[in-house]
């Protein structure tokens, strides 16, 4: 192979859920794609990911993208291997003050028709009857809910395969070129790149900062039916968005399966992949406070995982600034899974021209560049 | 709570049991957990009926001293401890030095059927019936390889099962041919013909094997596979293993390296049993499979290394390697018959757990990319039966341990030292 | 012979000798111990910690392995199948 160049109208690189989701909206309008992936498909942080389909309210810019994402994530909610499951995500307010700031977001989930409801402690508990007493109610987003992430991308890389998309399965990309790729066995690929390497972002757009921002996840036996819908406090944001080294924030989900997954840390700083027993301590005494049962469960698995994380925060969607033919879909924090669909059909649209459904203007990754 | 022990050892089976006495004798602080409710290990598991056996009871009784930790299940490992799990909370347990005698368990391979009630494995049924488990009456036919197939028979007829047979994988003249070469292990010699002798009786088919086990809600009767055809046997029971794999997950998890040339991996050691980690050896059937006297002397070895004494580990050295070379042998005359790998067909499952069949599996040569695909090994079992079975089958390497390296409560990853049982109870209630 | 353990399986009446595991409690029982992801009924393999297809509810505790836990006098066992 070495010396010979196959084109491509698209070279993704990476198989990640935004990978997977750029390559099979390419190849849906026809074009030519390629995939790039060293590893399993949807193997990095989409398989680490908690699969939580939820828009987040704080960045307008944040809840544009999820809103617009989780109105493509309908179209596959019978999809057997997404495992799709309509759990609603319930927001918990630990106080009177959290449950007022809740009013305001109820309005801004409305304004981006996302629908929303607010709960009294009672009401709370009666849809959660596992939660600890004394909480002051909550918000109830009913329609949000997760899938298995890995299983989506695997799904989306072989649709884009049977459309005669071709997967470099266990390539690594090496550099970028004019007019290209060259992957780890000297093979050139040509034609516009799209770089969705998650984490791994520098080692081909080094002008692009991306930190990694380690999590943990711990998920439990069959439990059916002792958690209806995904748990999360109202002061989760602050843990999401703030800049401290290490948080944790209650947010507990469940699986189709009747598995609980626990979560969830943020970590700055730690960049080795082995489970921290002290993070897992606070997460787990933090998700105690709300659910005191859950002590008595059994784990099975704890693991971790990156998620790519940009200075601001926003993803990196659109043209690499200064480069001709190169584009960027990474950085999308905890949120890749959610935007994965509406960030995929903002880069084609883009790639071919055309005005996309959303503004793409706060995603330019020309923002760094300025 | 956090106790400190300056030598810790993990695993109160032979090699457990050794090496405590032996560290104990220099005044060492010695603590011995095991996950089982009585010391003993496989081999010399408690029996509810039946008399210990004379060096198993000695053994047993050699623990004053020794603090002894039953019910303790190691869950994570942290820097010079390991946070254990009881039945009534969790301990850190800290450690001087660390001695690994997790033992081994029994290859289990799939075929169709094996998931039936009342089929289990050969050293599995043998150990349920010492627990008391009702055998008596029972029709019981056993497969598999090597020695423990005996054995297995031996306990389940004392036990009152009817053995219709044991079926060995190897051929006639290969296990002519161990026999003969047992002549230079009188002992063993001496222990295979009284087990011989007690199972007159009983046919000992080589070149045999069950190809499938039949029923419907339980099993009803097996498939066998002779050297003269296929036949068919009804039973009540079905005993099939196929040999031992070395426990090594706490290593792994401790960072010790594995030895990873065969399909099953084992704790790496050199000549005084110190693994790639300081202040950590490992002893016996975890170091690669040896048998009963490799892991006692291994295990006093080890005891005695943990304890700071190389002279008396030293000495011990001209007779484990004796004793190892019987491990080879096994080793080599036991090898499986390529045809047990293709007992599975498409719909058998090979994930107990998650009920994933052998056909899904197809197109993936890496585990965790198959685990996240299908779901293989994500279960309670944490990969141990299916991750191990694919190894054996030469799909793909089982993959690495992380904690906990068994389930456990959350509360025990949180590090909560007391655990009320109403916890329990309320988590299984919405 | 040791003294005897009374306990309940699916609240049938069962005695094992003292040292006996809840497994053997349960095969005095039935033979079906739990079901699987699938449905299917599923008993011990191992009997030494391993497999996990033992899993009993004792005394309201879910996902107990059976053939780890000695029976107790009163014991309530719940199998799954």
């Amino acid at each position: 192979m070495s010396g010979s160049t196959a084109t491509f109208d698209l070279i993704v690189v990476g198989a990640g859920i935004v990978g997977a989701s750029c390559a099979d909206a390419a190849s849906a309008e026809g074009m030519r794609v390629a995939i790039v992936e060293p590893g399993p498909i949807g193997g990095g942080a989409t398989a680490a990911a908690m699969g939580h389909l939820v828009a987040m309210d704080d960045d307008p810019a944040e809840l544009a993208l999820a809103s617009y994402s989780l109105g493509l994530w309908e179209s596959f909610a019978d999809l057997k291997e997404a495992e799709f499951s309509r759990c609603g995500t319930l927001w918990v307010a630990r106080d009177d003050r959290e449950l007022a700031a809740a009013a305001a977001r109820i309005a801004r989930l409305k304004a981006a028709d996302r629908d929303a409801r607010l709960l009294d402690a009672a009401s709370l508990h009666e849809l959660e009857p596992a939660l600890v007493q004394g909480l002051a109610g909550g918000m109830l987003v009913e329609r949000e809910a997760v899938v298995y992430p890995p299983r989506v991308a695997n799904h989306l890389v072989r649709r884009a395969q049977s459309r005669g998309t071709r997967l470099f399965a266990g390539r690594r990309a090496q550099a970028l070129y004019r007019g290209g790729v060259q992957l780890d066995d000297d093979t050139r690929l040509g034609g516009p790149v799209l770089v969705a390497t998650g984490c791994a972002l520098p080692d081909l757009l080094p002008m692009l900062p991306m930190r990694a921002r380690k999590g943990h996840l711990v998920i439990t036996d069959r439990y059916p039916g002792l958690i209806r819908h995904q748990l999360l406090e109202l002061g989760y944001a602050d843990s999401a968005h703030g800049d401290a080294d290490s948080s944790v924030a209650f947010n507990v989900q469940p699986r189709p399966t009747g598995q609980i997954l626990i979560g969830s840390s943020r970590e700055f700083q730690a960049n080795d992949a082995s489970v921290s027993p002290s993070m897992v301590q606070r997460m787990l005494e933090r998700s105690f406070a709300f659910v005191p049962r859950l002590r008595g469960l059994q784990a099975l698995r704890v693991w971790t995982g990156f998620r790519p994380t940009t200075p601001d925060g926003r993803p990196y969607l659109g043209a690499v600034p200064g480069a001709v033919d190169q584009w960027v879909a990474a950085g999308h924090e905890g949120l890749g899974v959610t935007t994965a669909l509406g960030s995929a059909k903002l880069m084609i649209d883009l790639i071919q021209g055309r005005r996309p459904a959303i503004d793409p203007a706060p995603y330019s990754p020309w923002r760094m560049a300025a | 709570m956090r106790e400190h022990y300056d030598v810790l050892v993990a695993g109160a089976g032979p090699a457990g049991l050794a090496a405590a006495q032996a560290a104990v004798s220099h005044g060492a602080r010695v603590g011995l957990l095991d996950m089982q409710a009585r010391p003993g290990g496989q081999v010399w598991r408690h029996d509810v009926r039946l008399p210990a056996a004379p060096a198993a009871r000695q053994a047993i009784e050699a623990l004053q001293g020794v603090k002894l930790l039953a019910r303790h299940s190691v869950v994570t490992a942290e820097p010079s401890a390991l946070r254990v799990e009881t039945p009534t909370g969790s301990d850190l347990l800290s450690f001087g030095s660390l001695v690994l005698a997790t033992g081994a368990r029994e290859l289990l391979l799939p075929f169709p059927g094996w998931t039936l009630p009342g089929v289990t494995g050969a050293g599995g049924l043998q150990a349920l019936a010492k627990q008391g488990w009702p055998v008596a009456g029972k029709r019981v036919v056993i497969g598999g390889s090597g020695p423990l197939l005996l054995a297995a028979a031996d306990t389940l007829r004392k036990h009152g099962a009817h053995v219709l047979g044991m079926h060995e994988q190897a051929s006639a003249a290969t296990v002519r041919s161990f026999a003969w070469q047992l002549r230079r292990w009188p002992a063993r010699a001496a222990q295979a013909a009284g087990l011989r002798l007690r199972l007159a009786g009983v046919p000992y088919r080589c070149g045999s094997f069950v190809r499938e086990a039949i029923g419907g809600d339980a099993v009803r009767g097996a498939v066998i596979e002779t050297p003269h055809g296929t036949r068919q046997v009804e039973c009540d029971l079905l005993a099939v293993g196929y040999g031992l794999v070395p426990n090594t997950e706490l290593a792994a998890l401790l960072g010790c390296a594995l030895d990873e040339a065969d399909a099953h991996p084992r704790v790496r050691v050199d000549a005084l049993l110190r693994t790639s980690v300081a202040n950590i050896h490992a002893a016996g059937e975890a170091c690669g499979i040896g048998g009963l006297a490799v892991a006692r002397i291994e295990g006093a070895m080890a005891g005695h290394m943990a304890a700071g004494d190389v002279a008396a580990a030293s000495a011990l050295l001209p007779r484990r390697d004796r004793e190892r070379r019987f491990g080879a042998l096994l080793a080599r005359h036991f090898t499986l018959d390529p045809r047990l790998r293709e007992l599975a067909d498409e719909r058998t499952l090979v994930c107990r757990c998650e009920d994933v069949a052998l056909g899904a599996l197809a197109g993936y040569d890496d585990a965790r990319a198959a685990k996240l695909a299908t779901r293989c090994g994500m279960g309670a079992c944490q990969g141990r039966i299916c991750g191990t079975a694919l190894a054996e089958l030469g799909r793909f390497p089982r993959g690495g341990a992380r904690p906990p390296i068994f389930p456990a409560r959350l509360a025990t990853l949180a590090g909560l030292a007391d655990f009320s049982p109403d916890d329990a109870r309320r988590g299984n209630r919405p | 012979m040791s003294a005897m353990v009374r306990l309940t399986v699916n609240g049938q009446a069962v005695e094992v000798p003292a040292g006996a595991s809840v497994a053997a409690a349960v095969a005095h029982a039935t033979q079906r111990f739990r079901r699987s992801v699938h449905d299917a009924p599923r008993a011990p393999l191992c009997g030494m910690g391993v497999c996990f297809e033992c899993r009993v509810s004792v005394d309201g505790v879910v996902h107990v392995r059976a053939c780890l836990t000695p029976a107790g006098e009163g014991m309530q066992v719940i199998t799954d199948a």
